[in-house]
């Protein structure tokens, strides 16, 4: 029995590399083109990974053949980048890869349910068996417990979700709050759904076009505030989002300072994703006003992902200690079948078999 | 005996704050109940110590500044295990946990221990208003703790640079909240201690009285500037650590004056 995984990722491959490779199969067709009993194709935007269980050894470009579009199969177009990973080292990758070790953001959560839904997939299409239906149960769990037990996930990258993580950590409950989008790009909207989707009801929207404004409240459910209004409503948000093309400093120390004296006690949250800046930085040593701009955000990630890597040696010990209790107990598994099998039909059930 | 469950109180609270600098060093900080089951541990502990020592005095355990220690570390802990799960759970205990520590630990080092030739007849006036003041304390300790956490928080935030604690420290808006609130316990708490303090039916050292209505009108002016909004969370709660060690100051020049003037 082999078990092995044979894929390629942004570890090895570019972005035209996996697009050649990906959407053209699937698990079903694997098993019956590679000749393989059990198989599982994983695609995401940075990986096509094929897990398969085969009784003889089947070759890196076999399972790369299959991967190939049915109109280019030149083997020498695709051998460089493939990984192959078998037995111990595969029931690794797959347990990192599910703790979102191997992802390129370390300790992003997508690829769990990108894995769940592959296996659910191949489940359906009656490619997984026994085999790959243990190795991947036990991988959702081991991805769990790196989760609890670790602080891999730990911590915003996203502007989006940067925004939402530290409003969280000024507000705590965000339906209280007040937004103000000014300026109404694309960054903006999505870091405005993002603040929205955490219970943010309270959104208003000011840009120099109005029916911008207009069309952008519509989309995140807020409203639009003349262009004029904006500084005054200072006096009254509490997270203030920007992102005009203004040239020059939209909002000083001088302008806010008069307006932070009516709102004391309630902090003023500001969120300035602009290229030039719209909010001079010297408003951030005024009391009570947290601002961030791309910089800060930027150093915020790279905090967060920092945190995430420190944390790399306890998932991976986690994750070693599984890889020995998982090889352990097929391999007892496997010789307890083996015994009843001679006496009995249980052969013809691998799955409960596999369940002993 | 009491020493001893003194001591093993002291080192259930000594567990807590090692687990904490452990997590903290390896840059992880995550809420697990360690810390509360520690300080729970702790505090039965102190309760045994008092109620032994009580039942040994005849009265409540406040008779020297080695009882009184370990009386406002008993009362920290009492308000931590009250309104700690308002917070979050192990937080709050992770900085619980330091204070009653340097507070046992001082009060077992100290040759403060000092025994009263005599037992001391009881008056239940004093009694009420000396351990009403004390857990006053707690919850101006509680406070100046929060006010720690509130602002370990602000700075993070203004400079940019998130530890993990970040992640794990409540929002800056419900720590000013705790903050209030547990301000304006102790300050109720405080008040009914020096109102009961006119009842005791022996004058009390001109010092004391005028040293604790100083530290009552700091509390009633903090308050009252946080009510008209005259000060900003951040000034708050520095102040609270500025009050809370004001009272300790304090305490320690009544105790002092009490063993050296003790009342009849």
């Amino acid at each position: 029995m082999n078990l092995f995984c044979i894929g390629l990722s942004h570890h090895t491959a570019n972005v035209a590399a996996l697009e050649q490779f990906a959407g053209n199969a699937t698990a079903g067709s694997i098993v019956s083109q590679a000749g393989c009993t059990e198989a599982l194709l994983l695609t995401t935007c940075n990986r096509v990974e094929v897990y398969a269980v085969a009784d003889k050894r089947i070759s890196t470009d076999e399972i790369a053949r299959c991967l190939m579009p049915k109109a280019n199969r030149n083997p020498h177009n695709y051998a460089p980048p493939f990984y192959r990973y078998e037995d111990n080292k595969c029931v690794q990758h797959l347990f990192r890869v599910a703790s979102g070790l191997d992802s390129m953001v370390v300790g992003e959560s997508e690829i769990f349910g990108q894995a769940k839904k592959a296996y659910e997939s191949a489940r359906t299409s009656g490619a997984v068996g026994p085999y790959l239906h243990r190795l991947f149960q036990r991988a959702f769990r081991v991805a769990k417990q790196v989760r609890t037990h670790t602080e891999i996930a730990r911590g915003a990258v996203s502007v989006g979700s940067i925004a939402v993580e530290l409003a969280q950590r000024i507000f705590g409950n965000l339906s209280e709050c007040k937004v103000l989008v000014l300026g109404a790009g694309e960054t903006s909207e999505r870091t405005a759904r993002a603040l929205v989707s955490r219970g943010v009801t309270d959104l208003r929207v000011s840009n120099r076009s109005l029916d911008r404004a207009c069309e952008l409240a519509q989309a995140v459910g807020g409203r639009s505030v003349p262009f004029e209004d904006w500084a005054t409503l200072c006096r009254e948000i509490d997270i203030l989002l920007t992102s005009t093309a203004s040239e020059t400093p939209l909002l000083t120390p001088d302008i806010l300072a008069p307006m932070l004296h009516e709102r004391l006690d309630r902090p003023l949250f500001i969120i300035d994703i602009a290229v030039p800046r719209d909010v001079d930085p010297g408003v951030n040593e005024l009391e009570g006003v947290y601002l961030y701009d791309i910089d800060s955000i930027r150093s915020v990630a790279e905090q967060s992902l920092a945190l995430r890597r420190q944390q790399v040696a306890a998932a991976e010990a986690i994750i070693a200690d599984h890889v020995a209790q998982f090889v352990d107990s097929i391999s007892r598994g496997l010789s307890r079948i083996s015994q009843t099998t001679e006496h009995s039909s249980l052969g013809e059930n691998p799955l409960r078999a596999s369940e002993l | 005996v009491d020493r001893y469950l003194l001591i093993a109180s002291t080192l259930c609270f000594l567990a807590a704050v090692v687990h904490t600098v452990i997590e903290l060093r390896t840059g992880v900080f995550r809420p697990m109940r360690f810390n509360f089951f520690a300080i729970g541990l702790g505090f039965i502990f102190q309760t045994a110590f008092l109620s032994i020592r009580g039942h040994e005095l005849g009265r409540c355990p406040i008779t020297n500044l080695f009882e009184v220690f370990v009386f406002i570390a008993w009362s920290v802990a009492l308000i931590y295990m009250l309104v700690g799960p308002a917070y979050r759970l192990s937080l709050m205990g992770a900085f619980t946990a330091p204070l009653v520590f340097l507070l046992q630990s001082f009060a077992l080092v100290a040759p403060i221990d000092t025994r009263h030739p005599a037992k001391v007849p009881a008056n239940s006036w004093l009694e009420f208003h000396a351990s009403i003041s004390l857990v006053a304390y707690g919850a101006f300790g509680l406070a100046c703790i929060a006010g720690v956490m509130y602002l370990l928080q602000e700075r993070q935030l203004k400079t940019h640079h998130l530890h993990s604690i970040f992640y794990h420290l409540p929002p800056l808006t419900n720590l000013f909240a705790a903050i209030t609130r547990l301000l304006w316990w102790g300050f109720a708490l405080y008040t009914v201690g020096i109102v009961s303090g006119f009842f005791t039916g022996h004058p009390l050292p001109r010092v004391q009285v005028v040293a604790a209505i100083a530290l009552w009108l700091l509390y009633a002016a903090i308050l009252q500037a946080r009510h008209l909004k005259w000060l900003a969370p951040k000034r708050v709660a520095a102040l609270c650590i500025i009050g809370f060690s004001a009272a300790l100051a304090l305490l320690w020049g009544i105790t002092f004056t009490a063993e050296l003037h003790p009342v009849p």
